[in-house]
């Protein structure tokens, strides 16, 4: 994979620069590192990190001691689909850790792991502000909340089906 | 029927669009505020008596007055929309469907403070609501709202949606200008305050959306009308989300007069404990605050009725009280496990700690740790007195109040119900169940007054 921008997303790259003061161009770091984790097939390989400090102009160590501070930046390799699951109180009195169960059983991986298929990661994660609206997790850009275990089959299957749509 | 200022157009279908917000007075309080003096809109919203409704109460008005004006130096608005606080979902709610309301306060705000680049710093995990954000920002730009020289005033304003990366310490305000700044999210040691050296070495200004939504009301019907509304010090409105173990979970706007007991059992709110259960505790303002047992939620030591006030919740101080905090509003009921909720939150303390101070760093592990082991059955009764002594330590110790947030849920936890604590210790084999039930913390001959 050559790692570089596209034209289009180099001219967002600039525009993201020029709404921090001049010079002050390290404060589009963590906006340019979620552009180069979504084009750059889903983590951030060191490569790409030394992509990102050439485009700011700053030392490639300024982008690696920043990416590893952040959760939503993947340091290896994450399956297409990753299942970040909230555990934190508020979702786990509403059986967060039996939904965190059922996929674990239903992909035969534990927390942390990827299917073989390279297809699914299972995470766990704290509190993503749904905690009304729990269990739940997030899927990629958007919230699966009220989650059920037949909730999960079908997010499952849509995955699948997608995936196939689209190779 | 309760007071609404916020959420009062919410259920208008469209409003998330600038035509139909429009059309129900939105953008008023903008062409109101330019009529006025920046000095103007600083005095109005300190006589409103608005607090912060971040979590720490400050009042507003008087923060907005601390900001250094050194000549020729430019100065910042950043709205602080990390909502990371478990338990706390409302500020997502305003963003998600009222995005245009978080727009014009912090127009006006901008105005006030004179910044002309303003920042929303966004939690990462929101990815959606940036994208809602970002339409708000360019219909209102495209309607002459923002840009250069709005409505001919001379004051130029762009708003800019900066999104964070997944860190719940970037919401402190010094480590999330930090982040902002493209760094590691490590709060800074104060002083300097943000008001005089904040972003980029600025004089910078960090409010909660909801603090800033709420200036729209203000300004549209006065500063003392808004502090007319509520009771003491806890003026206007405030938005609570409401979880855990209820009917009714979700983003409710109340005066705060309305009793816990209301805000808990009346359909109008939480609509009772879900599934019949009985109510067993409750952690009134996000899981910073102390967690109270039901007896001493709705009512104070003293024996009156407690009220949704930051002065009540906060009755009794950390022996008998809690506090509003971020309004994240936890309801626990009676088959839910004490120990085990509290190690949850020292999981979450732990992996949130930003790591510079070793009492926050070291302590918050140790306490996970030991809270694991009392969960699992490992527990000695020694440990409840390390795991006090230990949040003792970390208590006012550390650089930003992270540690104390994290220590505060286990002090109250262990002084309000460390029987529950030493059943795990004698009974190892059962302290899994989770189903210590409800002792003596609940009145178990409480029927909800005025309640159906
Ligand atoms: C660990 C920690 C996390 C915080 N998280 C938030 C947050 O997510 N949102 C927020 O508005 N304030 C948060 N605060 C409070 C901010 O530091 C700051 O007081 C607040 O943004 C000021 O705005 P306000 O005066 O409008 O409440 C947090 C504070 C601490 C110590
Ligand atoms: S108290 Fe914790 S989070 Fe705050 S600065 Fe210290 S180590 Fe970091
Ligand atoms: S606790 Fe799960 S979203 Fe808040």
């Amino acid at each position: 994979m050559t790692i570089k921008f596209s034209e289009e997303k180099l001219n967002a790259v600039k525009e993201l620069i020029a709404r921090y003061p001049e010079g002050k161009q390290k404060s589009a770091l963590l906006p340019l590192l979620h552009m180069a984790q979504d084009e750059f097939g889903g983590w951030l390989d060191v490569p790409v990190m030394d992509y990102v400090a050439e485009l700011l102009s700053i030392e490639p160590i300024e982008v690696y001691e920043v990416a590893t501070f952040y959760s939503m930046f993947n340091m290896k390799p994450v399956g297409k689909y990753m299942f970040e699951v909230c555990q934190t109180g508020p979702c786990m009195v509403n059986g967060s850790d039996d939904i965190i169960d059922y996929i674990k059983n239903k992909l035969g991986i534990t927390v942390g792991q990827t299917t073989p298929d390279g297809m699914f990661t299972l995470k766990t994660v704290e509190c993503l502000g749904a905690c009304g609206y729990a269990p739940m997790m997030q899927l990629g850009k958007t919230y699966r909340e009220h989650l059920t275990k037949e909730k999960i089959d079908r997010i499952i299957d849509e995955c699948r089906k997608n995936a196939s749509v689209n190779n | 029927m309760a007071i609404k200022l916020l959420l009062e157009n919410a259920h208008i279908e469209g409003i998330r669009s600038y035509d139909v917000y429009r059309k129900h007075g939105g953008y008023r309080s903008v062409e109101k505020a330019f009529k006025m003096t920046p000095d103007e809109i600083v005095e109005e919203v300190k006589k409103s008596g608005l607090r912060g409704r971040g979590g720490a109460g400050f009042p507003t008005g008087l923060k907005w007055s601390f900001l250094a004006k050194p000549e020729g130096v430019p100065r910042h608005l950043v709205c602080n929309a990390d909502e990371s606080e478990p338990g706390t979902f409302k500020d997502r709610y305003l963003m998600e469907f009222l995005p245009h309301l978080l727009i014009e306060g912090l127009i006006v705000s901008s105005f006030a403070l004179n910044s002309n680049h303003t920042y929303i710093y966004i939690r990462g995990e929101y990815a959606w609501i940036v994208d809602i954000l970002d339409q708000a920002i360019a219909e209102a730009k495209n309607n002459g709202w923002l840009g250069k020289n709005i409505l001919g005033t001379g004051f130029d304003c762009e708003i800019y949606v900066h999104r964070g990366a997944g860190a719940y310490i970037c919401g402190e305000e010094t480590a999330l200008i930090e982040s902002l700044e493209g760094k590691r999210g490590n709060p800074r040691i104060k002083p300097p305050f943000p008001a005089v050296q904040g972003v980029w070495m600025r004089p910078t200004v960090v409010n909660n959306v909801e603090t800033l939504a709420a200036v729209v009301p203000i300004i549209n019907n006065g500063g003392e009308a808004y502090s007319k509304i509520g009771i003491g010090k806890s003026t206007g409105t405030k938005l609570l989300s409401a979880c855990g173990n209820i009917n009714k979970p979700g983003i409710y706007e109340i005066d705060m007069t309305c009793s816990v007991e209301e805000f808990i059992y009346s359909d109008e709110y939480c609509g009772g404990i879900a599934k019949g259960k009985k109510l067993k505790a409750c952690i009134p303002g996000g899981s910073s605050v102390p967690i109270l047992p039901a007896n001493l939620l709705l009512k104070t030591a003293k024996g009156e009725t407690r009220i949704m006030s930051y002065e009540s919740l906060a009755d009794g101080g950390f022996a008998t009280g809690s506090m509003m905090g971020s309004g994240g509003f936890e309801v626990l009921d009676e088959d839910q496990c004490v120990v085990r909720h509290t190690m949850s939150l020292a999981r979450f303390y732990n992996h949130e700690s930003c790591g510079q101070c070793s009492p926050c760093r070291e302590g918050t592990g140790w306490m996970y740790k030991i809270l694991k082991n009392l969960e699992y059955g490992k527990g000695k009764m020694s440990d409840i007195d390390l795991l006090w002594d230990i949040q003792r330590k970390i208590e006012g110790n550390t650089i930003c109040p992270l540690g104390d947030a994290a220590a505060w849920p286990v002090a109250a936890a262990i002084r309000h119900f460390r029987d529950e604590f030493e059943w795990h210790v004698l009974n190892p084999d059962e302290s899994q169940k989770r189903n210590y039930g409800l002792a003596h913390y609940a009145d178990p001959i409480h029927v909800p007054a005025a309640v159906g």
